[in-house]
């Protein structure tokens, strides 16, 4: 006599996924490879997915478990099915190593050649993890937590009670509708069956009939207005909307990205500074509950545009750095209030910049921006210093930990950098 | 035909359905004397299969990161549709568990129950190597105990020292199994107490063990006595017993993987025997299930469908080609036997004199109850199973540049032909032959070994200098592997030493 059990509810407890530890130990022990084969990932990708899960592949042999057997050599004899021609004593030649199949090789050897890789997938909560481990967002403040909660409302099912103002009109006559057909159904039944029975008498000339006839119109008659007489609507149909609060996010970010677009700036140098862009987009996602993007390009002018202008127009022309930092310090005016906002800035550029205005950038930068922001990180994208390079380097060194620039040549140098922008600070 | 009304007809399965198929495949099983442990099924979905899966088919098993990378293995070859999931695991306990994929048809779970609950559930309560050398009444106990143990040792020493010791035990895991010793069986209870008296003994006999000083300059006799004075094949034996610098959690550990390698032996040494006889019986029971009218025809051209899937064996050129398949010989053998012993033609008589017109079932019984596939395949493989499977024998001796044609299924070559078969079931052969031979006892405690070669076959050299570095972490000396070829020569040393 068997027992029946049904396991599959408790996937997920204690008896369920039992591969869950070991996973996360296979994970743990792998991890130097795992996280080298994201970094060369982040790297490769196309911008609009990297914040994809991703497969991993690492070398069979790196994450073999040894058994002692037996190598190649020695004298093997071995049995196999489908003989088709052979006979004893038949000979031919030994194909070469690594190409098993066919011909009739005799040590078509159960571990393979086995230089595959192993595969295996990791999700996006994984990968990010790998992607920015170690990593810290500088200054972080989670604001607004002790201000009062704000809430917005929003529509949430219905219910049967509420303020007049919330009555939701379809609702409430469909359930009325509902309870007038459920309460009068046994009256109809009735109704359905005299009606029958006066439609079988009406050809008859019987007076016996006519009279039954009579009586029965007069039934159905009062049937009918017992009918009629059930309310249209009762207060127990009356349905509302349903409100429920949502608390607003209450740690928010605004991250600013800044880009120069003037003449210099080339495809290659945009792509660059574009990557560095999501990364920080992704990172800054991870730590506060609602991040904003602010995108400005400027040349000699500066603008606030959509992603999409921000990533693909072609509008061009000589440089003011100066102007974008205007138009950042206002926007925060307008928009972000300190006390409301994480503040960061992202600025990326190929340094080449006026003289006189990388001296004005200096001041908004040092006396708007930098008090009211959480970080501003500048990328250079050059191979050598640049005018801008030089002169924010005074800004490094007077607000070391608000602002931090990195030099980036080519693609390969956009993960290490961030890497070293956002570097967990010791102490 | 009879005029029994089938179970069921529709595809889905319910519970109920389960244990109506259940009862009445029990009661089919027991008119052919299929003698079982109750069974418990356990109804599960695709994932926790490969979860199974990944910790080799155990209901409880400790954590270790090569069943993570089995489970994430599975499961990406499963998703890419790479892999077929079998359709059920059946675990040599008391109850015997079985596990049910949800997604079966009620065809298919009936096809499973006579596979897994009748087929697997016998083999294991009757098979002489099972009854010797496995207690289904305590393995899950012992299960949970390992885990335990395992689990407080993590905590008290850290993860990856766990991590070192296993990775370590598993390389030598084929190589922890008494083969001739047969264990006490013992509660989980009794193991535990049993495991904190060890650890005194244990300690009391090293120090006997290394009393001595090391001294340097102890004169080289011919007639020194050898430390072990008989060599010992079971290393992961020898290296918790004697290791000196082990500590007692870590003995403990070697000696639960020790323990769980000495469970698996019989599964080992009984794959083309166990899964021919499950395949047998669902094959049979099924039949008999549609004889008497229990299934319609719908349900058994489904279950031949799966049938004819297990028991599908590519011939040596085809591409899908990865040996023999288990089920498939044995499966043809039991059938064979049953044929014998109904319809023995003039060849059986002279070959099976015995079995031809014996009463099937009592012959089948006995097959399955006295042999490990080596004897089986050696005592049962008959003439017409090796025609039909069209079998034949490459010779590939490494001193001729060609491979050669050993035998083939014709009528000189058949004895000949059935060893060739058999001897490649006998892990004795297919095994690397490894023993402890030495331990430098009075002077640098280091330890050697001897391989000693079959068929003048090598160690994979890769593998074998990777062991040494496992068997050098729990030793803690000198390590030194020879391989000697049968006349006793020296054909190639692996040594790791500080």
């Amino acid at each position: 006599m068997s027992v029946i059990i049904d396991r599959r509810e408790s996937a997920g407890s204690s008896t369920g996924k039992k591969s869950t530890v070991n996973r996360q130990r296979f994970l743990r022990r792998y991890k130097h490879i795992i996280r080298k084969a994201v970094q060369d990932s982040v790297d490769q990708r196309s911008i609009t997915d990297t914040d994809r899960g991703d497969n991993i592949h690492i070398p069979n042999k790196d994450l073999s478990e040894p058994i002692f057997h037996h190598g190649q050599g020695g004298k093997n004899q071995r049995v196999h099915p489908g003989n088709k021609a052979f006979h004893k004593g038949d000979r031919f030649s030994r194909p070469p190593a690594g190409q098993g199949q066919g011909s009739g090789q005799g040590a078509a050897s159960d571990r393979g050649s086995g230089v595959d890789d192993f595969v295996f997938q990791i999700s996006r909560e994984e990968f990010l993890e790998y992607v920015f481990e170690d990593l810290e967002l500088p200054n972080m403040l989670r604001k607004n937590l002790k201000s009062t909660t704000e809430y917005t409302l929003r529509r949430g099912g219905f219910t049967s009670a509420g303020s007049p103002d919330q009555i939701n009109v379809v609702r409430s006559l469909r359930s009325a509708y509902a309870r007038r057909i459920a309460l009068s159904a046994k009256k109809r039944k009735k109704l359905k069956a005299l009606q029958s029975e006066l439609d079988s008498l009406k050809n008859s000339d019987d007076p016996e009939d006519q009279e039954k006839a009579a009586t029965l119109k007069l039934e159905i008659r009062a049937i009918q207005q017992a009918i009629k007489r059930m309310p249209f609507i009762d207060e127990f149909d009356l349905k509302y909307n349903n409100l429920i609060k949502i608390p607003l996010p209450s740690s928010k970010a605004v991250m600013f990205c800044i880009m120069d677009v003037s003449g210099s700036m080339g495809q290659e140098i945009k792509d660059i500074a574009k990557r560095f862009f999501l990364l920080l987009y992704l990172f800054l996602q991870r730590s506060y509950e609602a991040v904003e993007v602010v995108f400005i390009r400027h040349h000699s002018e500066a603008r606030e545009c959509d992603e999409e202008e921000f990533f693909y127009a072609r509008e061009t022309g000589g440089t003011l750095v100066s102007k974008a930092m205007d138009l950042t310090s206002q926007i925060i005016d307008e928009r972000y209030p300190v006390s409301n906002w994480n503040i960061y800035i992202a600025q990326a550029s190929d340094g080449d910049n006026w003289e006189t205005d990388t001296d004005i950038c200096r001041k908004i930068i040092s006396e708007r921006l930098l008090p009211r922001v959480q970080y501003f990180a500048y990328v250079e994208i050059a191979d050598r210093p640049q005018n801008l390079w030089h002169t924010y380097q005074q800004i490094q060194d007077e607000f070391a930990d608000y602002f931090a620039q990195q030099r980036i040549r080519n693609h390969a140098d956009i993960y290490p950098v961030f890497r070293r922008l956002f570097a967990r600070r010791s102490g | 035909m009879s005029d029994q009304k089938p179970l069921s007809t529709g595809s889905e399965w319910t519970f109920e359905l389960l244990k109506r198929y259940d009862e009445t495949i029990g009661c089919l099983a027991k008119q052919f004397r299929l003698d079982t442990y109750p069974t418990q099924i356990e109804i599960i979905n695709s994932e926790q299969m490969i979860d199974a899966y990944a910790s080799v088919g155990m209901p409880l098993m400790y954590n270790h990161w090569s069943f993570g990378k089995h489970f994430l293995g599975s499961l990406q070859n499963y998703r890419r549709g790479r892999m077929g999931l079998a359709y059920e695991i059946v675990i040599n306990s008391n109850p015997c568990i079985a596990y049910l994929m949800e997604e079966n048809t009620m065809a298919m779970q009936a096809l499973v129950i006579a596979h897994a609950c009748y087929g697997h559930n016998s083999f294991f309560k009757g098979n002489y190597l099972f009854q010797q050398w496995t207690d289904a009444d305590a393995i899950i106990d012992y299960l949970l105990f390992a885990r335990n143990y395992i689990t407080r040792c993590e905590e008290k020493y850290g993860i990856d020292k766990i991590e070192e010791l296993l990775d370590a035990c598993h390389a030598l895991m084929n190589q922890g199994v008494n083969r001739y010793k047969r264990p006490q069986p013992v509660s989980a209870a009794e193991e535990e107490a049993l495991a904190k008296e060890r650890e005194e003994y244990i300690q009391r006999n090293l120090n006997d063990l290394w009393r001595t000083i090391p001294a340097k300059e102890e004169p080289k006799s011919k007639d020194k006595q050898r430390f072990p004075e008989v060599p010992e094949e079971n290393l992961l034996y020898f290296i918790e017993k004697n290791a000196p610098l082990l500590e007692n959690w870590q003995r403990e550990i070697i000696r639960i993987v020790r323990k769980i390698a000495q469970y698996f032996y019989p599964q080992r040494q009984t794959q083309v025997m166990n899964e021919g006889w499950a395949t047998f019986w669902h094959y049979t029971l099924t039949h008999e299930l549609y004889q008497q009218g229990f299934i319609n025809e719908g349900y058994m051209l489904e279950i031949l469908h799966s049938h004819t899937s297990v028991v599908f064996q590519p011939d040596f050129d085809d591409s899908r080609y990865t040996g023999i398949n288990p089920y498939t010989l044995g499966f043809n053998i039991y059938r064979d036997i049953r044929r014998i012993c109904e319809n023995p033609t003039p060849e059986d008589r002279q070959w099976f004199p015995d079995l031809a017109g014996s009463d099937w079932l009592d012959t089948l019984h006995f097959a399955m109850h006295n042999f490990k596939d080596e004897s089986f395949i050696l005592q049962y493989l008959s003439p017409k199973v090796m025609r039909d499977m069209h079998l034949f024998c490459i010779e590939d001796n490494e001193v001729n540049s060609f491979l050669e044609v050993a035998s083939i299924h014709d009528e000189p070559d058949y004895r000949t032909l059935r060893q060739s078969l058999a001897a490649q079931y006998n892990l004795g052969n297919t095994e690397p032959n490894i023993q402890i031979y030495n331990v430098d006892i009075r002077g640098d405690r280091s330890l050697t070994l001897i391989h000693t070669m079959h068929e003048g076959r090598p160690l994979e050299p890769g593998s074998a200098q990777e062991i040494i570095k496992h068997l050098h972490y729990l030793w803690g000396f000198d390590i030194c592997l020879k391989s000697v070829d049968e006349w006793g020569a020296e054909r190639k040393v692996y040594a790791l030493s500080e």
